[in-house]
């Protein structure tokens, strides 16, 4: 199945999904946008994670995007537990609006 | 088929696939389709730990991503009421700026990659780690206390949430 898919094609997929999720998290202020970005960053390094662990023939990695699925999913829970704190006391998720830490 | 295997072309579909989802997480002015394009990408990536033989990963990112993660954000989404009326907008100039260094970092990254060797992946009879049998071997073998310690941090995750959640802390 896995026959002649040099390990640059997956390194470049990886770096170009990392990026488009790196200029999601600077282009939008939506909060909830900006969570998902930083999933999609997560979820291409887990890609080459396993990428690298098919190509050493290493367990190790994939048990390390196992862990990784894990930190992401209790990271979640508590993100979007504190959205929802700021969105009751502002009305809204624009990253922007909070500032207040800034005077 | 022009000198392609069958893994190679699924390779490039589903690699253009995830891109393509990807821009359009990021482009879409609904927040509700972009967790939908979201979505997409998960199950192309996921496609894509299958193609890598990593069975027993393709299942749990269909399951923990796909189920789980976005459902919660489908949820907070449709609680918060958001739709493409209230959605803020960056200024013109930060999102060019944006582009432009996400631009730079593509390059750095493929400058970078110009002079490395290239390694062939092996063909798939060689590589049996990813089936859940050899893996649940290591998980439960040499990680068993990383384990454990996760199962910790998601306690603690969802103590936490729940206190966060609360409307006022008595």
């Amino acid at each position: 199945m896995i026959n002649g898919i040099p390990i640059n094609y997956y390194i470049l997929l990886s770096a170009i999904l990392f990026i488009i999720g790196a200029v999601g998290v600077m282009a939008r202020r939506n909060a909830i946008i900006i969570f998902m970005c930083i999933e999609l960053m997560l979820n291409a390094v887990n890609l080459l994670l396993v990428a690298f662990s098919t190509l050493h023939n290493d367990a190790n990695g994939q048990v390390f995007v196992f862990f990784v699925m894990a930190v992401a999913a209790a990271e979640v829970a508590v993100g979007l537990a504190i959205l929802s704190m700021v969105y009751r006391n502002i009305k809204s998720i624009d990253i922007d609006l909070l500032s207040k830490l800034k005077n | 088929m022009l000198g392609y295997s069958i893994t190679q072309w699924l390779f490039g579909i589903l690699s253009f696939l995830a891109i393509m989802f990807g821009l359009m997480v990021v482009f879409t002015r609904n927040p509700i389709n972009s967790v939908l394009y979201l979505v997409l990408t998960f199950f192309c990536i996921a496609g894509h730990y299958l193609l890598l033989n990593a069975q027993f990963l393709a299942v749990v990112h269909i399951v923990v991503y796909a189920g789980a993660i976005m459902v919660l954000f489908l949820f907070v989404i449709m609680l918060m009421n958001l739709n493409e009326d209230s959605e803020p907008q960056k200024a013109v100039i930060t999102k060019v700026i944006a582009g432009c260094i996400g631009g730079v970092l593509l390059f750095v990254m493929v400058g970078s990659l110009k002079g490395a060797e290239q390694l062939q992946l092996q063909a798939s009879g060689a590589s049996q780690i990813g089936l859940v049998k050899n893996l649940g071997r290591v998980l439960f073998g040499e990680f068993l206390f990383p384990f454990e310690i996760a199962s910790v941090l998601l306690l603690a995750a969802m103590v936490g949430a729940i206190m966060l959640g609360k409307k006022e802390i008595k």
